[in-house]
């Protein structure tokens, strides 16, 4: 059992989501940096899809009423054990009681708390992911009590760790033609491409935006499809790129389509950070 | 033989997306949820999620797709090959909805507006059979179709910050329900007891693509006593099915 003594300030719980129950209108969520996540569970010997906690900028301060395995990945959240700096990216142990909390990160915003066994908590459609109105809370809060899978000591892979390369300082992300791509001008597209764009405030598990404008006079569309990772072009010229939490279907121009690692890149970047879209082609 | 010229076009590596003609259309809805059918009984043995709005169909599959021709070139031969415009069983759904200003807030300045009486809105407003395209935007949100243009009315210049679960309106040239408390710029003219959407059930949303919707005016008594009987769930919505 873990026992929430301070949630941080966004911290929920999070697996692949809910991909299938769009058609209720009901949004995929899951982990924003899927790549970092997986890495999490990998460490702590679960299957990779298994659910973790998933901490925004601060991280949350839990009491470990029974021992676990844990791993930390993804932005530099160094985890703290009873005051003492530990490591990021390997499985560590903790004991009965032991408190875990984490000093602020410098590079990226998320990261991600596996625990080996995985969390015990009710799956509502198919996930575990915590989204308001289909789970009953949409993050942790103070004094809440997550449970632990029981796990068998000997099926626990030891100190395992890894060293990763720096992915939080990437700009570049990775797109493919959306669906209204065709649509814009060679302008539009030049300006698209060769624009250093900053991230607004405006910037959350729903969607990024983006301070610089493409001047556009496409029209709105036909209520259609949007996915995680749809950058839509908005008819005063604003760049919305959608994230895991967002709604299922919209009506500006889809422009471009984020390639999978990229969404993941992109999670990890705040306010006033600066990206860059590449263009890929479709094989 | 097939009246709809289909396009279809790649949508991120693991997505396609097929549009028909950019109109909102009922007779397409029925070959769109025709299309569905048979695009989900061909990949019966495969994992690929399957989603569609007004005018199109999303596919997605669990990895990148590998043979672009391929899939493509079966898709097309399913369109051509699949049955057009069957749908079976068919619901009209019986919505109560209390229209009194206590929670049609904004009746009264839609009378002004489109000078018309407050009873001729409700009336207008509750006679139409509404077509449900699909469900989406948010969980358990309904885009009907139907409105009658005499009912058209801009979104509000601000938006409310908290709109009740429940509350129908109307926003430009469609009208709704919000199926849970948010923020919302529409005109609202009532509020119905029923929860638009449920994840304890199968079938989470009350209606599906397809079925109609009907607004049925209550006092304010009734919808305090369908309230209840939710909560105790002895309520059940009224249906009625369709067979044209």
């Amino acid at each position: 059992m873990i026992r929430v003594e301070h949630p941080g300030l966004y911290s929920s719980i999070q697996d692949q989501g809910r991909s299938g129950q769009q058609e209720y209108g009901v949004p995929v969520s899951g982990v924003m940096d899927a790549f970092s996540a997986s890495l999490a569970n990998t460490l702590v010997g679960n299957q990779q899809g298994e659910a973790v906690i998933e901490m925004t900028l601060q991280g949350p301060k839990l009491r470990f009423e029974s021992p676990a395995m844990v791993s930390v990945v993804g932005a530099n959240f160094t985890p703290v054990i009873n005051g003492h700096l530990n490591h990021m990216n390997r499985a560590f142990n903790l004991k009965e009681g032991d408190l875990l909390s984490f000093e602020r990160p410098t590079r990226g915003i998320r990261a991600y708390i596996a625990i080996a066994g995985g969390l015990n908590v009710d799956d509502v459609m198919g996930s575990k992911s915590m989204f308001a109105g289909i789970t009953n809370q949409s993050r942790l809060q103070k004094n809440d009590c997550i449970s632990i899978k029981n796990v068998k000591r000997d099926s626990i892979t030891r100190n395992a760790g890894i060293k990763m390369k720096d992915r939080m300082t990437q700009q570049i992300l990775h797109v493919y033609e959306g669906p209204e791509f065709e649509l814009l001008t060679d302008l539009q597209k030049e300006a698209i491409m060769a624009t250093n764009f900053t991230i607004s405030n405006e910037n959350n598990r729903m969607a990024y935006q983006l301070i610089e404008r493409i001047p556009n006079k496409l029209p709105e569309l036909i209520t259609s499809m949007v996915m995680p990772g749809t950058v839509q072009l908005t008819p005063a010229g604003k760049i919305i790129i959608l994230m895991r939490d967002c709604q299922t279907t919209g009506g500006y121009p889809r422009i471009l389509q984020l390639s999978e690692e990229s969404i993941n890149l992109l999670a990890q970047k705040f306010s006033q950070d600066t990206i860059r879209f590449s263009l890929k082609n479709y094989m | 033989m097939k009246q709809y010229q289909l396009k279809y076009k790649r949508f991120g590596t693991r997505s396609i997306l097929i549009e028909w003609p950019k109109k909102i259309d009922q007779y397409i809805l029925f070959d769109v949820l025709a299309f569905k059918t048979s695009i989900k009984f061909h990949y019966i043995k495969q994992k690929v999620r399957i989603n569609h709005a007004y005018n199109s169909i999303l596919i997605c599959y669990d990895n990148s797709i590998d043979n672009i021709y391929n899939t493509l070139s079966d898709l097309k031969d399913l369109y051509l090959k699949s049955e057009s415009t069957q749908l079976s069983s068919r619901t009209l759904w019986k919505i109560p909805v209390c229209y009194d200003q206590y929670f049609g807030i904004d009746l009264e300045r839609i009378s002004k507006e489109k000078k018309l009486t407050i009873e001729e809105i409700i009336s207008i407003h509750s006679q139409e059979k509404y077509l449900l395209y699909f469900n989406g935007f948010l969980p358990g949100f309904m885009y009907l179709g139907g409105l009658k243009s005499s009912l058209f009315m801009p979104r509000l210049d601000k938006p409310r910050s908290q709109i009740k679960a429940g509350d129908v309106a109307i926003g430009g040239n469609q009208t709704g329900v919000y199926p849970q408390t948010s923020p919302g710029g529409w005109n609202i003219i009532g509020n119905s007891p029923l929860k638009f959407f449920n994840v304890q059930k199968e079938m989470p949303c009350i209606a599906a693509a397809g079925d109609s919707i009907q607004f049925c005016p209550i006092t304010i008594e009734e919808h305090q006593t369908i309230k209840k009987k939710i909560e105790e769930g002895a309520y059940e919505i009224n249906k009625v099915l369709l067979d044209d």
